[in-house]
């Protein structure tokens, strides 16, 4: 069987991804909505490794968690993107600043 | 032997993958990319005898969330090579602090771990013999974590209210489903029982 310390490695490598996809990718929000779904894909990977080498079940039912709040994430996170577009024809996350306060 | 061969594929791929992702020109081929990861990742939690949470992997990701991807990135009419504009600017920076964090992750982080302190006779819910894995999660998640898988399920139910009523608009000249007046029609106001002569039609 392959090592835990393997599988880790490729969720540290994946969450990094992720990270460096919010920082490469400043202006596209879309890209940073999938940036995020990478990081909690690696997040995910680390439960599901821990959980078969522990042995313990509550690693796979927790990123079934995960998995439900990345989904429920990713669509109103797309629904609030669609009409930022609709009211300002642009989805540069630079000027997200029409509600100063 | 073969199982180390497929574990590295996927996780080349995997990982390959998610650079592409991160760094494609075209938000749908981001898109695409991102679908080729999630394959992968799947078969890496297959390796890991985590089955069902594979097959919902590639079920909720690749089956809804990247197509709900790709369904808004070609609805919106934007110009993404404006969007790429200081990509080429961070990317030493953005470079250098990725490999910071993930020596710092894999030195510090996975380097520094090991299972001898851990106690493993006090695991919360440790992994039945002989039962298949998608009847031990099940087992589990309708016991112990119901109410909190019911709790998942509110949360899928607030996220699609939510996404609708975002993206719901009125617009003008359209002439929608009254269901209060076709629910209020009664048979009497629609039809009319007559008995015409023979020879004559009927008056409307």
């Amino acid at each position: 069987m392959i090592g835990l310390t393997h599988y880790l490695v490729v969720a540290a490598i994946l969450f990094t991804m992720g990270v460096l996809g919010i920082f490469l990718n400043r202006k596209n929000i879309i890209v940073i909505l999938m940036a995020i779904e990478l990081i909690l894909l690696a997040v995910n990977l680390n439960l599901v490794a821990f959980s078969a080498y522990l042995h313990d079940l509550v690693g796979q039912v927790f990123a079934m968690f995960v998995l439900t709040v990345a989904a429920g994430e990713a669509a109103v996170g797309l629904a609030i993107l669609v009409i930022y577009f609709r009211g300002r024809g642009t989805i540069a996350v630079d000027d997200v600043n029409r509600m100063k306060g | 032997m073969i199982q180390a061969i497929a574990f590295y594929l996927f996780a080349i791929v995997t990982v390959a993958a998610a650079a592409m992702t991160i760094s494609a020109r075209n938000p749908v081929h981001s898109v695409l990319w991102l679908i080729v990861a999630f394959f992968n990742a799947a078969g890496l939690m297959v390796l890991a005898g985590a089955e069902f949470i594979a097959m919902l992997l590639v079920i909720v990701y690749v089956g809804a969330v990247a197509v709900l991807f790709l369904f808004v990135v070609m609805m919106l009419d934007i110009d993404f090579a404006e969007l790429r504009a200081g990509f080429v600017k961070y990317l030493p920076l953005g470079l250098a602090l990725a490999v910071l964090l993930v020596a710092e992750l894999v030195f510090y982080g996975v380097g520094a771990w090991g299972t001898d302190s851990l106690q493993l006779a006090r695991r919360v819910a440790p992994t039945p013999e002989a039962v298949p894995n998608i009847q031990a999660i099940g087992d589990l998640l309708y016991t112990r974590y119901l109410f909190v898988f019911e709790g998942a399920g509110l949360v899928l139910l607030v996220a699609m209210i939510g996404a609708i009523v975002l993206t719901h608009r009125q617009r003008a000249g359209t002439r929608p489903q009254n269901i209060a007046r076709q629910n209020a029609r009664r048979p009497w106001e629609a039809i009319r029982n007559v008995q015409p002569p023979v020879g004559q039609g009927v008056e409307l």
